[in-house]
């Protein structure tokens, strides 16, 4: 039964991974790689592993995917001339592929933990997410912080970046909006008819 | 009964699953139908007017009126509409929205520690945080697809709206499960019990967070309405700017599960709120353990789901009365709400009461 789920799991992520980069419309290639996102979070849920799963779905599909869909729908590039030129490319794009390729070899060659029955989600703890907090904040804590700080020092970097302060520009003063009286606002006249204000 | 289900064997499991998926996808659906009306009433209500009341006594069968009309209109795909993403996206919100509800338990199993729920999973708050992060495709690809420019500024808006009021409840959950220690639904239910004293929006156990709890009830009610779409926070179809926001090419079908999602959605949420801060289905005054003992389980677990229906009523009372009476936001306040004064309080909010669990211990 597991065996099923994996098999017909990891076609779609394969497929999915494949219409990426197929596609012709980068909006689809966007939803394609959701698509595989989703699915490689059923091949965790299915090894056991469902907190990293909630995590692949919240962060990557969630926040990471929108990005890329609000930024690729908001371009205005004609993607048909980029693509244009890729397949000259393509040494180069086989060489990556069979370094990736040979690192997963040797990853499976080495450990004999790697088979689908033996792998324990949760070594040492009752459930994912205790196993892996506890590895997390004791042994791996300081790593866990640095990286951290880059991403902290990445987010201001993204702030320096795009922050720009335009003289002229009317803002919207929200103290001085909400601290408005009624008596500030208008006031009430009685004007005499055929006279005006 | 047991001679049925051995000779099953091993298809029983399924089966079962599959019978419980069945029956919470009717009772949402006959439920969704009343609420609608309920929240179609509660608005004419406070507007002085009647509301539907033609269709039925007391206008009591308008949604499936509703319902027959938008399945017999025709569907109209707009011309350079992406066809299969314009007729995936409503069909993805409908789907999510039901998905949900694998994990909220409702009622207390008959048999002591189970509960009944389709899928208790272990991850439940974590899973349906990631559904809910989820919803926001369907509003994305909607807009995209119909190739026209209000849609398209609606689902933009709408995006960045949901992302933003994610984060806060995010956090929001945070603290709760920092307070159970566990992300199992029916954990956190469980925490609650003991009458309404000690329900997480009160937290009398563990008694200074009722000062940090109480104000992360509401932030998480008002995330819920700006995650839900709803007013004061509609902003994606907001009438008076974008005509109907990313669904105004859609009609028929199409249009019908966009609004069965978002109500869908709504019910969701209220039953989050039930389960993390108002005690799921524990009512507010606790039975003794000789009149729970003498009492038929079937008779307890069917008072739990009555409280926790009752809960939910409550709540989509509240998101009726809201829509009623506070008017719209503007976007550049939406966001303050939620950047600048959300965001900064959960997250203090998570501190305080970590720090609290790890120097004064949970009693619960």
């Amino acid at each position: 039964m597991a065996l099923i789920a994996f098999g017909l799991i990891a076609a779609i992520v394969i497929l999915s991974a494949m219409f990426v980069i197929v596609a012709r419309n980068p909006v689809h290639s966007v939803l394609w790689l959701i698509l595989a996102f989703f699915s490689s979070a059923g091949l965790l849920v299915l090894i056991g592993a469902e907190f990293l799963a909630m995590l692949l779905i919240v962060v990557y599909v969630g926040a990471v995917a929108v990005l890329f869909l609000f930024v690729v729908m908001m371009l205005d590039v004609d993607f048909v001339e980029l693509k244009q030129g890729t397949l000259r490319y393509w040494p180069f794009a086989l060489l990556v592929g069979l370094i990736f390729l040979g690192e997963l070899a040797l990853v499976w060659l080495a450990s004999d933990q790697l088979t689908f029955d033996s792998f324990n989600p949760s070594p040492g703890a009752a459930t994912n997410a205790e196993a892996i907090g506890s590895v997390m904040y004791t042994q791996y804590l300081l790593l866990f912080q640095l990286a951290g700080i880059v991403l902290l020092v990445a987010m201001i970097g993204a702030i320096v970046l795009t922050l720009r302060h335009r003289p002229h520009v009317r803002r919207q003063d929200v103290g001085k909006q909400t601290g408005r009286r009624r008596a500030d606002a208008f006031e009430l006249k009685d004007p005499t008819p055929g006279q005006g204000v | 009964m047991s001679n049925a289900i051995e000779s099953l064997g091993s298809l029983w499991g399924p089966l079962l699953v599959l019978g419980q998926i069945g029956l919470f996808t009717l009772v949402l659906l006959l439920s969704i139908a009343f609420l609608l009306l309920l929240d179609r009433k509660i608005w004419a209500g406070v507007m002085m007017r009647k509301g539907p009341n033609v269709v039925g006594p007391f206008g009591l069968f308008q949604s499936f009126a509703d319902f027959g009309k938008f399945l017999l209109k025709e569907i109209v795909i707009p011309a350079g509409a992406n066809k299969f993403v314009f007729i995936f996206a409503p069909i993805l919100t409908c789907t999510l929205a039901f998905t949900a509800w694998a994990a909220i338990p409702v009622a207390p199993g008959t048999d002591t520690g189970t509960t009944w729920v389709i899928s208790n999973l272990n991850v439940g708050v974590l899973y349906l945080f990631a559904i809910s992060s989820l919803g926001v495709y369907g509003i994305i690809m909607g807009g995209w697809a119909s190739n026209s420019k209000y849609p398209f500024l609606g689902a933009l808006r709408s995006a960045a709206q949901m992302v933003s009021y994610e984060v806060s409840i995010g956090f929001v959950i945070v603290t709760v499960v920092l307070l159970v220690g566990s992300m199992n639904l029916s954990d956190i239910v469980n925490n609650q019990d003991g009458g309404i004293q000690n329900w997480h929006a009160f937290s009398f156990q563990n008694f200074p967070l009722i000062i940090v709890m109480m104000p992360m009830f509401v932030i998480f009610f008002i995330s819920a309405l700006a995650e839900t779409n709803r007013p004061p926070f509609d902003l994606p179809e907001a009438e008076s700017e974008l005509v109907a926001g990313y669904q105004v090419e859609y009609g028929s079908t199409p249009y019908l599960l966009f609004m069965l999602g978002e109500y869908l959605n709504i019910v969701l949420m209220c039953a989050m709120m039930t389960v993390l801060f108002l005690g799921g289905w524990h009512g507010p005054v606790a039975l003794g353990a000789d009149v729970t003992a003498s009492l038929p389980p079937l008779l307890l677990s069917l008072a739990g789901l009555f409280w926790f229906m009752l809960k939910i009523l409550f709540f989509f009372f509240l998101f009726g009365m809201v829509k009623a009476i506070v008017p719209r936001y503007r976007y550049d306040q939406l966001m303050r709400l939620g950047w600048k004064i959300f965001l900064p309080t959960s997250l203090a909010a998570v501190l305080v009461v970590a720090g609290y669990v790890t120097y004064f211990g949970v009693q619960s």
